[in-house]
Formats: C-alpha cells, structure tokens, sequence
C-alpha cells in the first residue's frame, strides 16, 4: 500500500515552489526539511537499533559548525609566534568535511555505547552534546562563541566548465534540502531493509541471542552511529548554509528533544515515522504561532508527547498502518504475505 | 595559597548543596530505575518558590524556605502518583520520554509564569562577609552550608534509621521480593520520589539566593545531579554526598585555573572520562542504598 | 554416525574449568571432551552449573580457571559472536526468539553469517547484493521446512505456541551454520508428542554432521539421544558413560534424590 503512496507524495513535494508563493512558507518547509533528515538520522540508531542517544544534536552542530568554519576560513592563534591558518573553502568540500567529521564523532560514541550501556549511555550522550556547546560557547577564538559565525557563504553548485550557481534564492534551496533529504530516506531505507539492517534490529530487539548467531554487537553499534552521525552532520551543513549564521544555541538539548519528540511521535523503526513527526513538529509551530506563545507551544508539545507515549506507544504510522489493515482484513481483503516473507519485511521497514 | 584555601572553601559550601541534589536522584534513579529529567525543575522550583514567598509575598525568609521543600516534595509526590505509577513495568526509553514531556512542561510553564528575567533573593543576612584569616565567606553561604549538611545527616538518618528507610533499601535490593515480604512498593516509590524532589527543591531553595533565579537553572543542575549519580554509584547516598563535593571540587579548581567559562564543563567531563574507564561508576562495587 | 572404524576425534574440549562469582563457586574443575558428530547429554540437579558451563563455553560468561578449546582452537575470552564464527551455536534455557519479527525474518537475521555483502555494496544495490539476498532467503525457506514450522513463516516470533516458538530457536541456531550446537533445555515445557517431534528433529540434525552438547532434565528425551552423558552436581562431574551405565549409578540416583535416600 504506502508503495502506491510514494510516487504521488514525491510528485507533490516536488511541486511546492512552483505553486508556493508565500516565501515565509517555504522558509519554514526548509527548515522543517532540514531537521527531518536530523530526525531520520536519529531514527537510524533511536528506532532502528535501540540506542538511547540524547546527544544527537551534538553531530548537526559539529556538521553546521565545521562546514561553516571551512568556507569562511579561520585562523588560530597556536603559539606565540605560530598562527594556524586556513583559507576559505569551497562551500561542498566544507560540505563534506562536515559530514566526516560529524561522521568521525559518531565513531567516538558508538564505541562508547558498547561500553557504557543503559541509562548512564543516555547520561553520557547528553554530557557530550552539553561538552561540545560549551566549547563552542567558550572557544571564541575559533567559534566567535555567543557572537555567531555570520556571512556564511550559500552552496555553490558547478559542473566544473559548465555551469555555475550559487543557491542565494529560497527555491533553490528548497531543492537542494529534498534532494538530501531523499537520499537520506534511500540511504536508511537500503541499510534497513538488508543484512546490515536486520543485524541492526536483531541487536535492538534480543542482544544475546544476536550475538549467540555471530552478529557483532561493537560493529553494528559503531556502524549505526556513523551513519546516523554523518547525516546529522549533513543537515548541519545544509542549515548553515541556508541561514547562514550559526552560534552555539544550535547545540541546545531541546533541538535534541524536538529531534527525539518527531521520531517517537511518528513512529520510531518506521521509515515514515520521522518524515510524519518532522512535518508535524515543523509545521504547527507555525499554524499556533499565532495563538500561542512559544512557552504555551513547547508546553502542548509536551502534553503530546506524553499522551502519545501512553496511548500511541509505537508512534502514529503504525496506528495508521494497523488502522487500515484492520479495515482492508473486515472486508476480507488480506494478502498473502506468509510464503515469501518480502511484504512482512517492507512492512515493518516501512 | 590563600586564593586555594578559598576555593576549596567555596566548593565545600557548593558541594553540600551539590550532594543534596545528587542524593536527592540517586534515590530516584537507584531504587525506581527512572532517568528523572525533572529533577532540574524541582530544583529551580525551589529556588523560584523561595523568590514567591519571601519576595512577593514577603513571608519569613525561613518559613518560605521551608515552603518551598514542602512544595517540592508536593509536586514529586503528584508527578510520580499521575505520570509514573501507570509506567511502573515500562521500559527505560518510555518512562524517559515521559519525564522529558514532564521536564518541558515544567519548565516552559516557569518561563510564563516568572519570565525570563532573572531574580535575586534578599536573604536576612548581615551583607558584610564573614573573615577567617585568608579566606572569607558570606554570611549566606555559611548558612546554605549548615542547612544543607543538616539535610545530608537527616537523609541518612532516615535511610538507616526509620521503617520507610528500611523498605526503601529492600525494594533497591529486589523490588519482587520486598513486595512478597509485605513491601508497599506504590507508597516506597512515591515516598523516594517525593523525597528526591524534595531534596532537589531544598537544594534550590538554598543556591536561590546565593545566585540568581531563572528558568532555565535546572538544565545546568540536572546534569550536574546526574554527573553525581555517576560519579557515586546508583543508589548510593555516601557516593552521592562525595560524588557533591567531588564535582564541586573539580569546579572550582578548573574555573579557578583554567577557565571560568568550562566550569560548567566539569561535570561532564568527568562523566565521560569516569564512564570510559568505570562504565559502572566510581563507587559502584557499594551499590546499595545508604 | 561419521568416523566408522576410526578413532573419534575430539571437538570440543573442557579442561579444568572453574567458575566464581564473588563467594560462590558455580563450576569447580569441570573437564570434559565431546567427539566429533556426538551428542552428549549434560545432565544434573537444578543449580549444578550446567547453564553457567554453557555460558562459559560460548563466551557470555569468563572462566576464572581452565581452558575451552574447539578443534584445537582456544575459545577463552572469546567474544559470543567470535564463538559462533569458530562453529559454535547455542540455544537458551529461557526461549529467546526475536518476538517483533516474523519467522521468516527471524531465520534471515540467524543467516547472518551466510552473508557477505559490505555497507558501501548493500548502499549502492549492487546486483551481487540482491543476489544473494535472494540466497539467503531460499535458504531460510529451506531451514524452515527442514525444522517443520514452514507454514509459520508470516507470524510474528513472538506470536507463536510455545512449542513452536522453541522449534524456531532451534531453527535460528541451525541458520547459523553451526558445525556444533548446545541446546539449552531444548523440550522443557513440551508436552510428549511434542518431545518426540524434537527427538526425530535431532536425529536429522546428527545426520548433517553436527556434534551436540545438550541440557536437559527429561531423562527419557536424553538417555534417548545421548551417545554418552555428562553428570554434573554442584558444579563437579560425578560420572560420565553411555546412558545405561549412567542410569544404573548410584552416584547420580543419589544427587538427584539426596543423600537421605537408604537403599533397601
């Protein structure tokens, strides 16, 4: 069924600028968009593979943080006589030494997760992103600290010789933001839906028993938080670039819950989950912005939070999916999914 | 030397009140598992009830002291009774999730209330410090300190001495088996974490007016509380009371000679670095209650 | 049997293990062998260490003293996934199946060793990748009616009759290409008929050439299978031989029926 659903729902988000005029609007769909990769990526080793990471938006910071310094360039003062500079960057290579890097942290915390487990992992994930924010708050030698990073350079995108744009217009980045966020939910989707994946799962749902088959726990554990911190750290890129300044407040821990509040909402393990929870948490701040305080906003985000996790515990697409199967099996319309197994693998990936 | 001597003397004063916020959620966190995000909140709510009473309404500072722990073992009390007890065999991640929904409530609904300006607390002190040789110390702190050992001492009493104490120890040992024996664990999980509150909300009581009061004081508290639980041990109050100092110690020396701004960074570098090597914590071979 | 007329050799060999936790002594001195394409039963009053050796054995557990070996190879300090990559499966004693995937998902993930393809192959869908996907999964088709429980295959693991929930365990451990296989309790809670299915279940595992090391308590099940049987008793070996030597000595009748027991 949500096969069917795909094509129409690409069709239409492709659609959006040419009929979108309001360009408040669209800001907001790509801000929502950028921070649905952030979900997705968490969705990766919160859903998939049951780590209890708080600290995640630690890798969005350190991607927004690194490809900003790149492309604008910096100097450190090392020593006295020794002053460590580099020049400015193109904007996709910075780009992309943000994604590695973030990538590289998400090495340090997988490690650690074999190590430390349980509630202390939880502990030690939100003292790293609180780390991070206090360096980037202290350290304005390099970060310019509460003053903000500014005159970030917008993407250029070239075929070298060819052409050349650099993406200063909403629209452009609007396409740029689906692109990456469609290779995002590909990339998942593939890790998810293999071998990898299902070690993954496997981990999440019985340890022991994953490791008794020969599943790796440290492997899977590290290569889980790699690849959700690398795409964090590419919409830390993708946002730095598009608003174009950046200070330490992007590493606050309530970015991290808004994170963890569109994939729990939408349903954590679901491919769909974060991309529903993304587009309710970036959409209605703005349809009650104008009746609510953000106070009054964060404080019904929590209620829903709550009363999803009481009633919804497995998030909203599948008591979506389990809603429509109910009626599609009243009417006696059940497909044969037992024999070749294929189907029950989409259907819980998907 | 002197400007040693006064540091240690400062993070012997924070670390009193730093202990009551780490006994406070090691109680929590040992014996009901519950990763408590409000813990923060009680304790900006204690310092923000002091700010109510004494201030506002211009109540007795003491009495509105007294006010604000009660109040705060009122709210631990409620969170637990609506939000938790129905989470009793729930995973980790559930009952986190709800105290994260509990966390922005709370603190989003002090923002309304108090606005983001911060608030100082007159307390009825002499203002003038008091001397003792190299070091010197306010009248205020001096007071912070006896109360918050006094707390530290009766915390104990009633783990070792009493009959809620003594549950309170068999349900951390073995929740199954204390309730075979006859255990009330609904009342034994109310009761510690109305007591943790409480001891949070003491302990912003009494920092309230040795610093400002603002909304957002309980993040910073919060973390620091669980760097104390980690660095003691689950459960363990004496763990927990040196874990305070531990960390006050470490704040002050690295703020003292390193960097004023990574003070607050303290705490959690000391968590990941004795989580690297102790993924159990440091005094955790002592796990138990007390 | 395989080996005919050849001198059986060893595959899994215990040497002198001991087990402490804190002041407690789980396993004491516990040296055993298990030859090539055997089934040893492992049997024992409750509490006489019989699950903390499998524990040992599998690296879920250290040794404080002792060596493991399998075919030559040192298991100490082996991590479990590195001893079930040197051939070694288990089972557990309490049922572990992965309850919120299907049957057929269950046996694919037990298939994990099978696989090859790399992150960056499975990343790309390369057509070598979905070939073997589609290897894996004609296979787990076959486990599952080699273990009897195809028409399950849809089901959630979790959502089985417990009888068929431990086939499925055993059924993920057979995935796991084992060349031995330790059942842990494999027919505790099975009614007769359904420990007479296991039987003939194990009797077509010995036939692929898999050595066994079983724990059980239903002394029919295991003088039934077993070519010799291992006793253990608060954490020693007490006797060892086929099981009709085992059932008549009086060692084992009195650990398991207590020292109080005065033969007429």
């Amino acid at each position: 069924m949500t096969n069917l659903l795909r094509w129409p729902w690409l069709a239409f988000l492709l659609s959006v600028p040419v009929w979108l005029d309001d360009q408040y609007y669209l800001h907001i769909l790509i801000t929502t968009g950028i921070f649905t990769i952030a979900a997705m990526s968490l969705n990766l080793l919160l859903g998939f593979t049951g780590q209890l990471s708080l600290g995640h938006v630690a890798f969005f910071g350190i991607g927004a943080y690194t490809s900003a310094l790149l492309s604008l360039g910096f100097d450190l003062e090392l020593a006295e006589s020794y002053t460590f500079v580099v020049a400015p960057k193109p904007v996709w290579f910075a780009f992309l030494c943000g994604i590695l890097l973030a990538g590289f942290f998400g090495w340090v915390i997988g490690k650690i997760s074999f190590k430390v487990r349980g509630a202390y992992f939880v502990i030690v994930t939100i003292s790293f992103a609180e780390v991070v924010r206090l360096v980037a708050l202290n350290w304005v030698d390099l970060t310019e600290g509460p003053m903000a990073l500014s005159a970030i350079p917008p993407f250029t995108l070239a075929v070298p010789g060819l052409w050349e744009q650099t993406l200063y217009r909403k629209v452009p980045n609007y396409y740029l933001m689906l692109a990456v966020a469609i290779l995002s939910y590909l990339i998942v989707r593939r890790l998810v839906l293999s071998r990898t994946g299902r070690a993954m799962i496997a981990l999440r749902e019985n340890e022991p028993l994953a490791t008794s088959v020969g599943i790796d726990v440290t492997r899977y554990l590290v290569l889980a938080a790699v690849v959700s911190a690398a795409m964090a750290g590419a919409a830390g890129g993708l946002y730095a670039h598009y608003v174009r300044i950046v200070d330490p407040d992007v590493f606050l821990f309530i970015y991290t819950v808004t994170m963890v509040i569109m994939v729990i909402t939408g349903g954590k393990g679901t491919l769909t989950g974060p991309i529903v929870g993304g587009l309710i948490f970036g959409i209605l701040p703005v349809l009650l912005r104008t009746i609510a305080e953000p106070e009054a906003q964060w404080i019904i985000y929590g209620a829903i939070m709550i009363v999803i996790v009481y009633f919804l515990p497995d998030g909203i697409v599948p008591a979506v999916r389990a809603w429509v199967e109910g009626l599609q099996s009243r009417r006696g319309a059940a497909e044969p999914t037992a024999l070749t197994g294929a189907p029950a693998a989409e259907r819980k990936g998907d | 030397m002197d400007q040693l001597l006064q540091h240690l003397l400062n993070a012997l004063i924070l670390g009193g009140t730093y202990a009551l916020l780490g006994i406070g959620l090691t109680l929590i966190f040992g014996i009901m598992r519950v990763v408590n995000f409000t813990h923060g909140e009680l304790y900006a709510l204690g310092a923000y009830m002091v700010y109510f009473f004494a201030m506002v309404l211009g109540v007795n500072f003491f009495l509105a002291l007294v006010v604000a722990v009660l109040l705060g073992i009122a709210v631990g009390s409620l969170i637990e009774l609506v939000l938790l007890r129905r989470l009793r065999d729930a995973s980790i991640d559930t009952t986190m999730l709800v105290m994260i929904g509990a966390w922005i409530i709370m603190q989003n609904s002090e923002q309304l209330a108090w606005s983001g300006v911060a608030k100082s607390i007159v307390t009825p002190f002499p203002q003038a410090p008091l001397v003792l040789g190299p070091v010197s110390v306010s009248w205020t702190r001096v007071f912070v300190f006896v109360v918050a050992a006094l707390l530290i001492v009766a915390t104990h009493l009633l783990i070792q001495r009493t009959r809620l104490g003594k549950a309170m120890r068999a349900t951390f040992q073995d929740r199954d088996t204390a309730a075979l024996m006859g255990v009330n664990i609904n009342a034994v999980y109310t009761a510690t974490f109305a007591l943790g509150s409480g001891l949070a909300a003491a302990a912003g009581a009494l920092l309230g007016p040795v610093f400002v009061v603002t909304p957002t004081m309980g993040n910073l508290a919060a973390l620091k509380a669980f760097a104390i639980v980690i660095l003691g041990g689950l459960g363990n109050i004496k763990g927990a009371t040196a874990g305070g100092f531990i960390l006050a110690f470490a704040e002050e020396i690295g703020a003292g000679y390193v960097s004023s701004g990574y003070r607050d960074a303290m705490g959690f570098l000391l968590i990941i670095i004795v989580l690297l090597f102790r993924p159990t914590g440091l005094f955790a071979r002592a796990e138990r209650v007390g | 049997m395989s080996g005919e007329g050849a001198a059986p050799s060893t595959a899994l060999s215990i040497e002198h293990i001991t087990v402490h936790f804190g002041g407690l002594v789980a396993v004491s001195d516990m040296t055993f062998t298990v030859n090539e394409g055997e089934v040893v039963g492992l049997i024992g009053p409750n509490g006489a260490g019989k699950t903390t050796a499998f524990n040992v054995i599998t690296g879920f557990l250290r040794p404080t003293r002792g060596e493991i070996r399998y075919r030559g190879r040192r298991l100490n300090g082996l991590r479990p996934h590195e001893v079930a990559e040197a051939g070694l499966v288990r089972t557990f004693q309490k049922t572990s199946v992965f309850a919120v995937n299907t049957v057929f998902d269950n046996i694919l993930i037990g298939l994990h060793r099978s696989g090859r393809a790399a992150v960056w192959q499975t990343l790309l869908g390369l057509p070598s990748v979905r070939a073997e996907e589609q290897r894996l999964r004609d296979e787990a088709r076959a486990i599952l009616d080699f273990v009897g429980i195809a028409q399950r295959a849809g089901e959630l693991g979790g959502a089985l009759p417990y009888g068929e929930q431990r086939l499925l365990e055993v059924a993920v451990a057979l995935a796991a290409r084992p060349s031995m296989l330790l059942l842990d309790e494999p027919v505790s809670g099975m009614n007769p008929s359904e420990t007479s299915s296991f039987m003939r279940l194990l009797e077509r595992i010995r036939e692929r050439d898999v050595t066994v090391l079983l724990v059980e308590h239903d002394m029919r099940m295991v003088m039934g299978v077993s070519d010799r049987v291992v006793v253990l008793n608060h954490g020693r070996i007490i006797a060892e031989g086929s099981p009709s030597q085992i059932q008549g000595d009086p060692k084992v009748i009195r650990a398991y029926l207590g020292a109080g027991v005065r033969r007429a």
